[in-house]
């Protein structure tokens, strides 16, 4: 089954959400570009990984029978319901099997998921391969608000 | 007023009342708009961007403000009912009472992690996971297997011994109290919990899970505690800072409650 408008269904869901701040999640999931870094990363640089926080590069594998891929998206904040924070620079999608997963860069360059979201990921190659494990075969659905 | 107890030494009949107001709440829908706004959040909150109930300073005020609103449904439910907490440094092993079938239920069984003693296991129908980020309408957990052990006294000491409740840049980053709490840096507290627990308590629709409020609890303990240690320390930052809260904003969704107003818990519950 092929769902390639599902980011566009997520879209139209999180516009529709009730007294929340939530934005779209490819508002969401901006990262911050290089030259958008907090100063502070200087003094904490990432744990693990490569250096810097260049924006990762795109990725498309079969991992565990499982279809990942991401890349960089430009300009991805449409949608921005209520979340009036700076998002300039580049968000970075994933997919598992054409869906999305929700991803998001920390401040020192580490990635969580939604799937994951209280541990940190070297990568967003590193965060779709967790979150496939996670799944355990199941398919990802956009978060239904009731 | 409101006393708030360790799980451990609830009564039976405390147990009962407890677990039969959260399913009330489940069955009439007020219990999964906690989870879509706890959910929104996880989603929203950015390093970079506006954040509110994680990674940035008002974690603590937001999460106690979502906690008792959360308390006073179930109190509409039974009114003697309150949250009881989960001290994970001392009741550290799947075999817990906390476990048991006659409070949250156990440990998810192999293969598909489906929790199956209890009254929010799938078979009891009473606990269908409707806000969820995957296709499984079942609640999942696997205790012990995404990191081995739960938080020691010793960890925990270490963050309540820290005098400064949040500093620059107030994302996941800082080096702070807060930060050390949540999880983000330091020995990993409130993350490293989550993640212990497994199945949807590592997902941004965590209270799923009904853990997920006594672990809350326990974290908005530690936030007492730390304020009795270091009463000279208070809430920062405390002037207007892009992209979070500071102590005389409003918080959202609610819009009308400040960090501020939530620094003294003694005014709606104490700790047993």
């Amino acid at each position: 089954m092929s769902r390639p408008s599902r980011r566009l269904v997520l879209h139209r869901g999180a516009a529709g959400l009730a007294g929340a701040v939530l934005a779209g999640p490819a508002a969401v999931a901006a990262a911050p570009a290089a030259h958008a870094r907090p100063a502070a990363d200087k003094d904490h640089p990432r744990a693990h990984g490569p250096a810097g926080h260049e924006m990762p590069e795109p990725f498309d594998e079969i991992y565990e029978g499982r279809h990942i891929e991401g890349w960089p998206e430009e300009g991805g904040h449409g949608g921005h319901g209520g979340h009036d924070g700076p998002h300039e620079g580049m968000g970075f999608v994933v997919r598992i099997d054409n869906d999305d997963l929700h991803v998001m860069e920390n401040a020192n360059g580490s990635w969580v998921s939604v799937v994951n979201h209280y541990e940190t990921f070297t990568s967003p190659r590193g965060v779709a391969r967790a979150a496939v494990r996670e799944l355990n075969g199941a398919d990802l659905v956009p978060v239904v608000t009731g | 007023m409101a006393v708030r107890k360790n799980q451990a030494n609830l009564t039976a009949t405390e147990k009962r009342d407890f677990v039969d107001a959260i399913l009330e709440l489940k069955r009439t829908g007020r219990y999964d708009e906690f989870i879509s706004t706890h959910n929104a959040f996880i989603m929203s909150d950015t390093d970079n961007g506006e954040r509110t109930g994680h990674r940035s300073p008002s974690f603590l005020p937001w999460h106690r403000k979502f906690l008792l609103q959360f308390e006073e449904a179930l109190q509409s439910v039974t009114p003697s009912v309150t949250l009881p907490y989960w001290d994970w440094t001392v009741d550290r092993s799947p075999r817990s009472s906390l476990w048991a079938e006659d409070f949250l239920g156990g440990d998810g069984r192999s293969g598909d992690g489906r929790v199956t003693s209890g009254q929010f296991a799938f078979g009891s129908g009473k606990w269908p996971m409707n806000i969820r980020v995957d296709g499984r309408t079942f609640l999942r957990r696997a205790l012990g297997a995404g990191v081995r052990d739960l938080p020691t006294r010793a960890e925990v000491d270490r963050v309540l011994a820290m005098t400064t409740y949040d500093a620059a840049p107030w994302n996941s980053s800082s080096d702070s109290f807060r930060n050390n709490v949540e999880g983000w840096r330091g020995p990993n507290l409130h993350n490293r919990v989550h993640v212990w627990v497994g199945g949807q308590m590592t997902t941004g629709a965590s209270p799923n899970d009904p853990v997920f409020w006594l672990h809350h609890c326990f974290i908005d303990k530690l936030w007492a505690d730390w304020q009795r240690l270091h009463p000279r320390s208070g809430y920062l930052p405390t002037t207007g800072t892009t992209n979070v809260v500071a102590l005389n904003d409003t918080m959202k969704p609610w819009n009308d409650v400040t960090p501020a107003d939530m620094l003294d818990h003694t005014r709606f519950y104490t700790y047993a």
